[in-house]
């Protein structure tokens, strides 16, 4: 009883020789594995990044059903493998897919977060901070609150900034002289003063820079607040900024549907649709990504005394 | 030992990684297990047993069977219309005029058309969309059939579409993506219950599965 969470325990009867654990996890994406398996990616709170496999979750009549969908937060327990773990239980914390996907523009920038946390975390490296910013971020995508455009710059400025690539929005980011410095250079890490500033810098509105450092610090108040073409600009800077550290593109990012405005696939033919821009769900999304290391819910589940979890398989 | 069958000692397969064979047979007979290796599923150890098959069955048998695989590729092609597989321009079901015009049943794949097809219940007309939106495999809404399907909306004749994409995440907001422009077109747009499957225990279901079954819940007393 009371095995460490996320941490092997002691084996016990027939399963001596099964090396078990448990541990929370996000739901990060799913591949067709054979006939009725798939393979699944999480991000977990103790372990990293892990691959397991779901044996028989595409079966109508799976006991896992739902839980193992991408967005989902679980509970998991399973058992390693030479290369990839098996899942034996889950079960749900949180439901975040069933609310982001009945919203087109919430879901495409949910895909880009999973995306970016699979890219930034490595397997078996423990990446509690990442974890829970993404838990957090979800959490946000279906609260209602904020556009899911801000969330999901929120949430990629903060992944970085835990990746230890914390873009400089004010001082400078080569020799720290005071801001705010109009030039901005992704190589450099942020804003430059014009001593320090690299050919081809780019000279972003100073609306959009206070817009970003809002987003980086959690001022929630300015990014609400921020005009339409500030965000579009910041946007802009914060993939960039992404996709230079982490020295290739984001496979998600250009489908991100911004403001809601994305329009339908080309048709051949004139049709009698609305305006393209024209965003009709009324869904105004999203809570405030919560600080660094916080989840009410998971920290209650994780303050409660953990059941045994070497019952046999 | 049955005829053209190998023993091990004969015949050793070397596989150090367990999951690729080295080039043990000769000539064609190499040639035929790679080349069924290539198949989806199939592994190395399948792909030898297939060959072997091959090898110890009738002439008349895989003759017919090369036969039919060149004239599948010759002949089989999609449906101009809803993108189903289809031996002539139009499908079968497109080409019917007993179906019902007015509704169209949107779904991934070709193979979903057959699971719909199976139950009896619908009458109407289908679409292939080809997928899912699913931007982390880089498939986004122009790499479906959706254009497709709003021309085949634009003469004003269907007056229902039933979205049934699979009921996992990607199905779930291709259907989002869909209706979000279908609805602005005075089209009726439904999609396939969701909820507990015949001869499962309440007790496994899962929060999604049992919360959408008590969404969608009917009275049985009427």
């Amino acid at each position: 009883m009371g095995a460490c969470h996320g941490e092997p325990g002691p084996l016990v009867g027939e399963n001596a020789s099964v090396p078990l654990y448990r541990d929370e996890a996000v739901v990060l994406r799913t591949h067709k594995l054979g006939e009725a398996d798939r393979i699944i990616t999480l991000l977990t709170r103790n372990r990293g990044l892990v691959r397991t496999v779901a044996k028989g979750v595409r079966r109508t009549r799976s006991r896992f059903g739902a839980r193992l969908e991408p967005f989902m937060v679980i509970d998991i327990q399973c058992y390693e493998g030479r290369n990839l773990d098996t899942v034996t239980q889950v079960e749900t914390l949180a439901v975040y897919g069933d609310a982001i996907c009945r919203d087109y523009t919430a879901y495409t920038a949910a895909t880009v977060m999973v995306e970016t946390a699979e890219r930034l975390c490595e397997e078996h490296e423990p990446a509690t901070q990442q974890h829970l910013l993404l838990v957090g971020a979800l959490r946000s995508l279906t609260g209602g609150e904020h556009d899911p455009s801000l969330v999901l710059d929120a949430f990629l400025l903060r992944s970085i900034a835990i990746a230890g690539w914390a873009p400089s929005f004010y001082d400078c980011a080569k020799c720290g002289a005071p801001g705010p410095h109009r030039a901005f250079n992704i190589a450099a890490g942020g804003t430059v003063c014009t001593v320090c500033r690299p050919p081809g810098s780019a000279a972003p509105a100073p609306e959009t820079m206070r817009l970003l450092a809002s987003l980086l610090s959690g001022d929630w108040v300015i990014a609400d607040g921020s005009e339409a073409r500030d965000r579009r600009e910041g946007s802009g800077l914060v993939s960039a900024f992404l996709q230079w550290h982490l020295e290739r593109g984001v496979r998600s990012l250009r489908h991100v549907d911004r403001d809601g405005t994305r329009p339908p696939a080309p048709p051949r033919r004139t049709l009698p649709l609305k305006a393209a821009g024209a965003h009709e769900d009324g869904v105004d999304l999203a809570a405030v990504v919560p600080p660094l290391g916080s989840h009410p819910a998971l920290d209650r589940h994780l303050g409660a005394t953990q059941p045994d979890v070497r019952e046999p398989v | 030992m049955p005829p053209g069958r190998p023993g091990r000692a004969a015949y050793p397969v070397v596989s150090e990684v367990g999951h690729r064979l080295a080039r043990v047979y000769e000539g064609v007979v190499q040639d035929l297990i790679d080349e069924l290796g290539r198949l989806p599923n199939v592994g190395p150890k399948s792909a030898q047993r297939i060959a072997f098959h091959i090898l110890q069955a009738d002439p008349a048998d895989v003759t017919r069977l090369a036969e039919v695989l060149l004239e599948v590729k010759d002949k089989a092609r999609f449906c101009d219309r809803c993108g189903n597989v289809s031996q002539d321009s139009l499908c079968r079901i497109c080409a019917d005029p007993r179906r019902d015009q007015t509704s169209i049943c949107v779904v991934e794949e070709a193979k979903d058309v057959v699971a719909v097809e199976r139950t009896r219940e619908f009458r109407g007309l289908y679409h292939v969309l080809g997928g899912a939106i699913s931007p982390m495999d880089g498939v986004g809404p122009e790499d479906l059939r959706i254009a497709e399907l709003m021309s085949r909306l634009s003469d004003g004749t269907v007056t229902e579409i039933i979205i049934a994409t699979d009921p996992n995440i990607q199905g779930e907001a291709t259907a989002t993506y869909l209706s979000r422009f279908l609805k602005h077109m005075g089209i009726v747009i439904t999609r396939p219950a969701s909820g507990l499957p015949v001869g499962g225990d309440l007790e496994y279901a899962d929060e999604v599965t049992l919360g959408r079954a008590f969404e969608g819940r009917r009275a049985v007393n009427d």
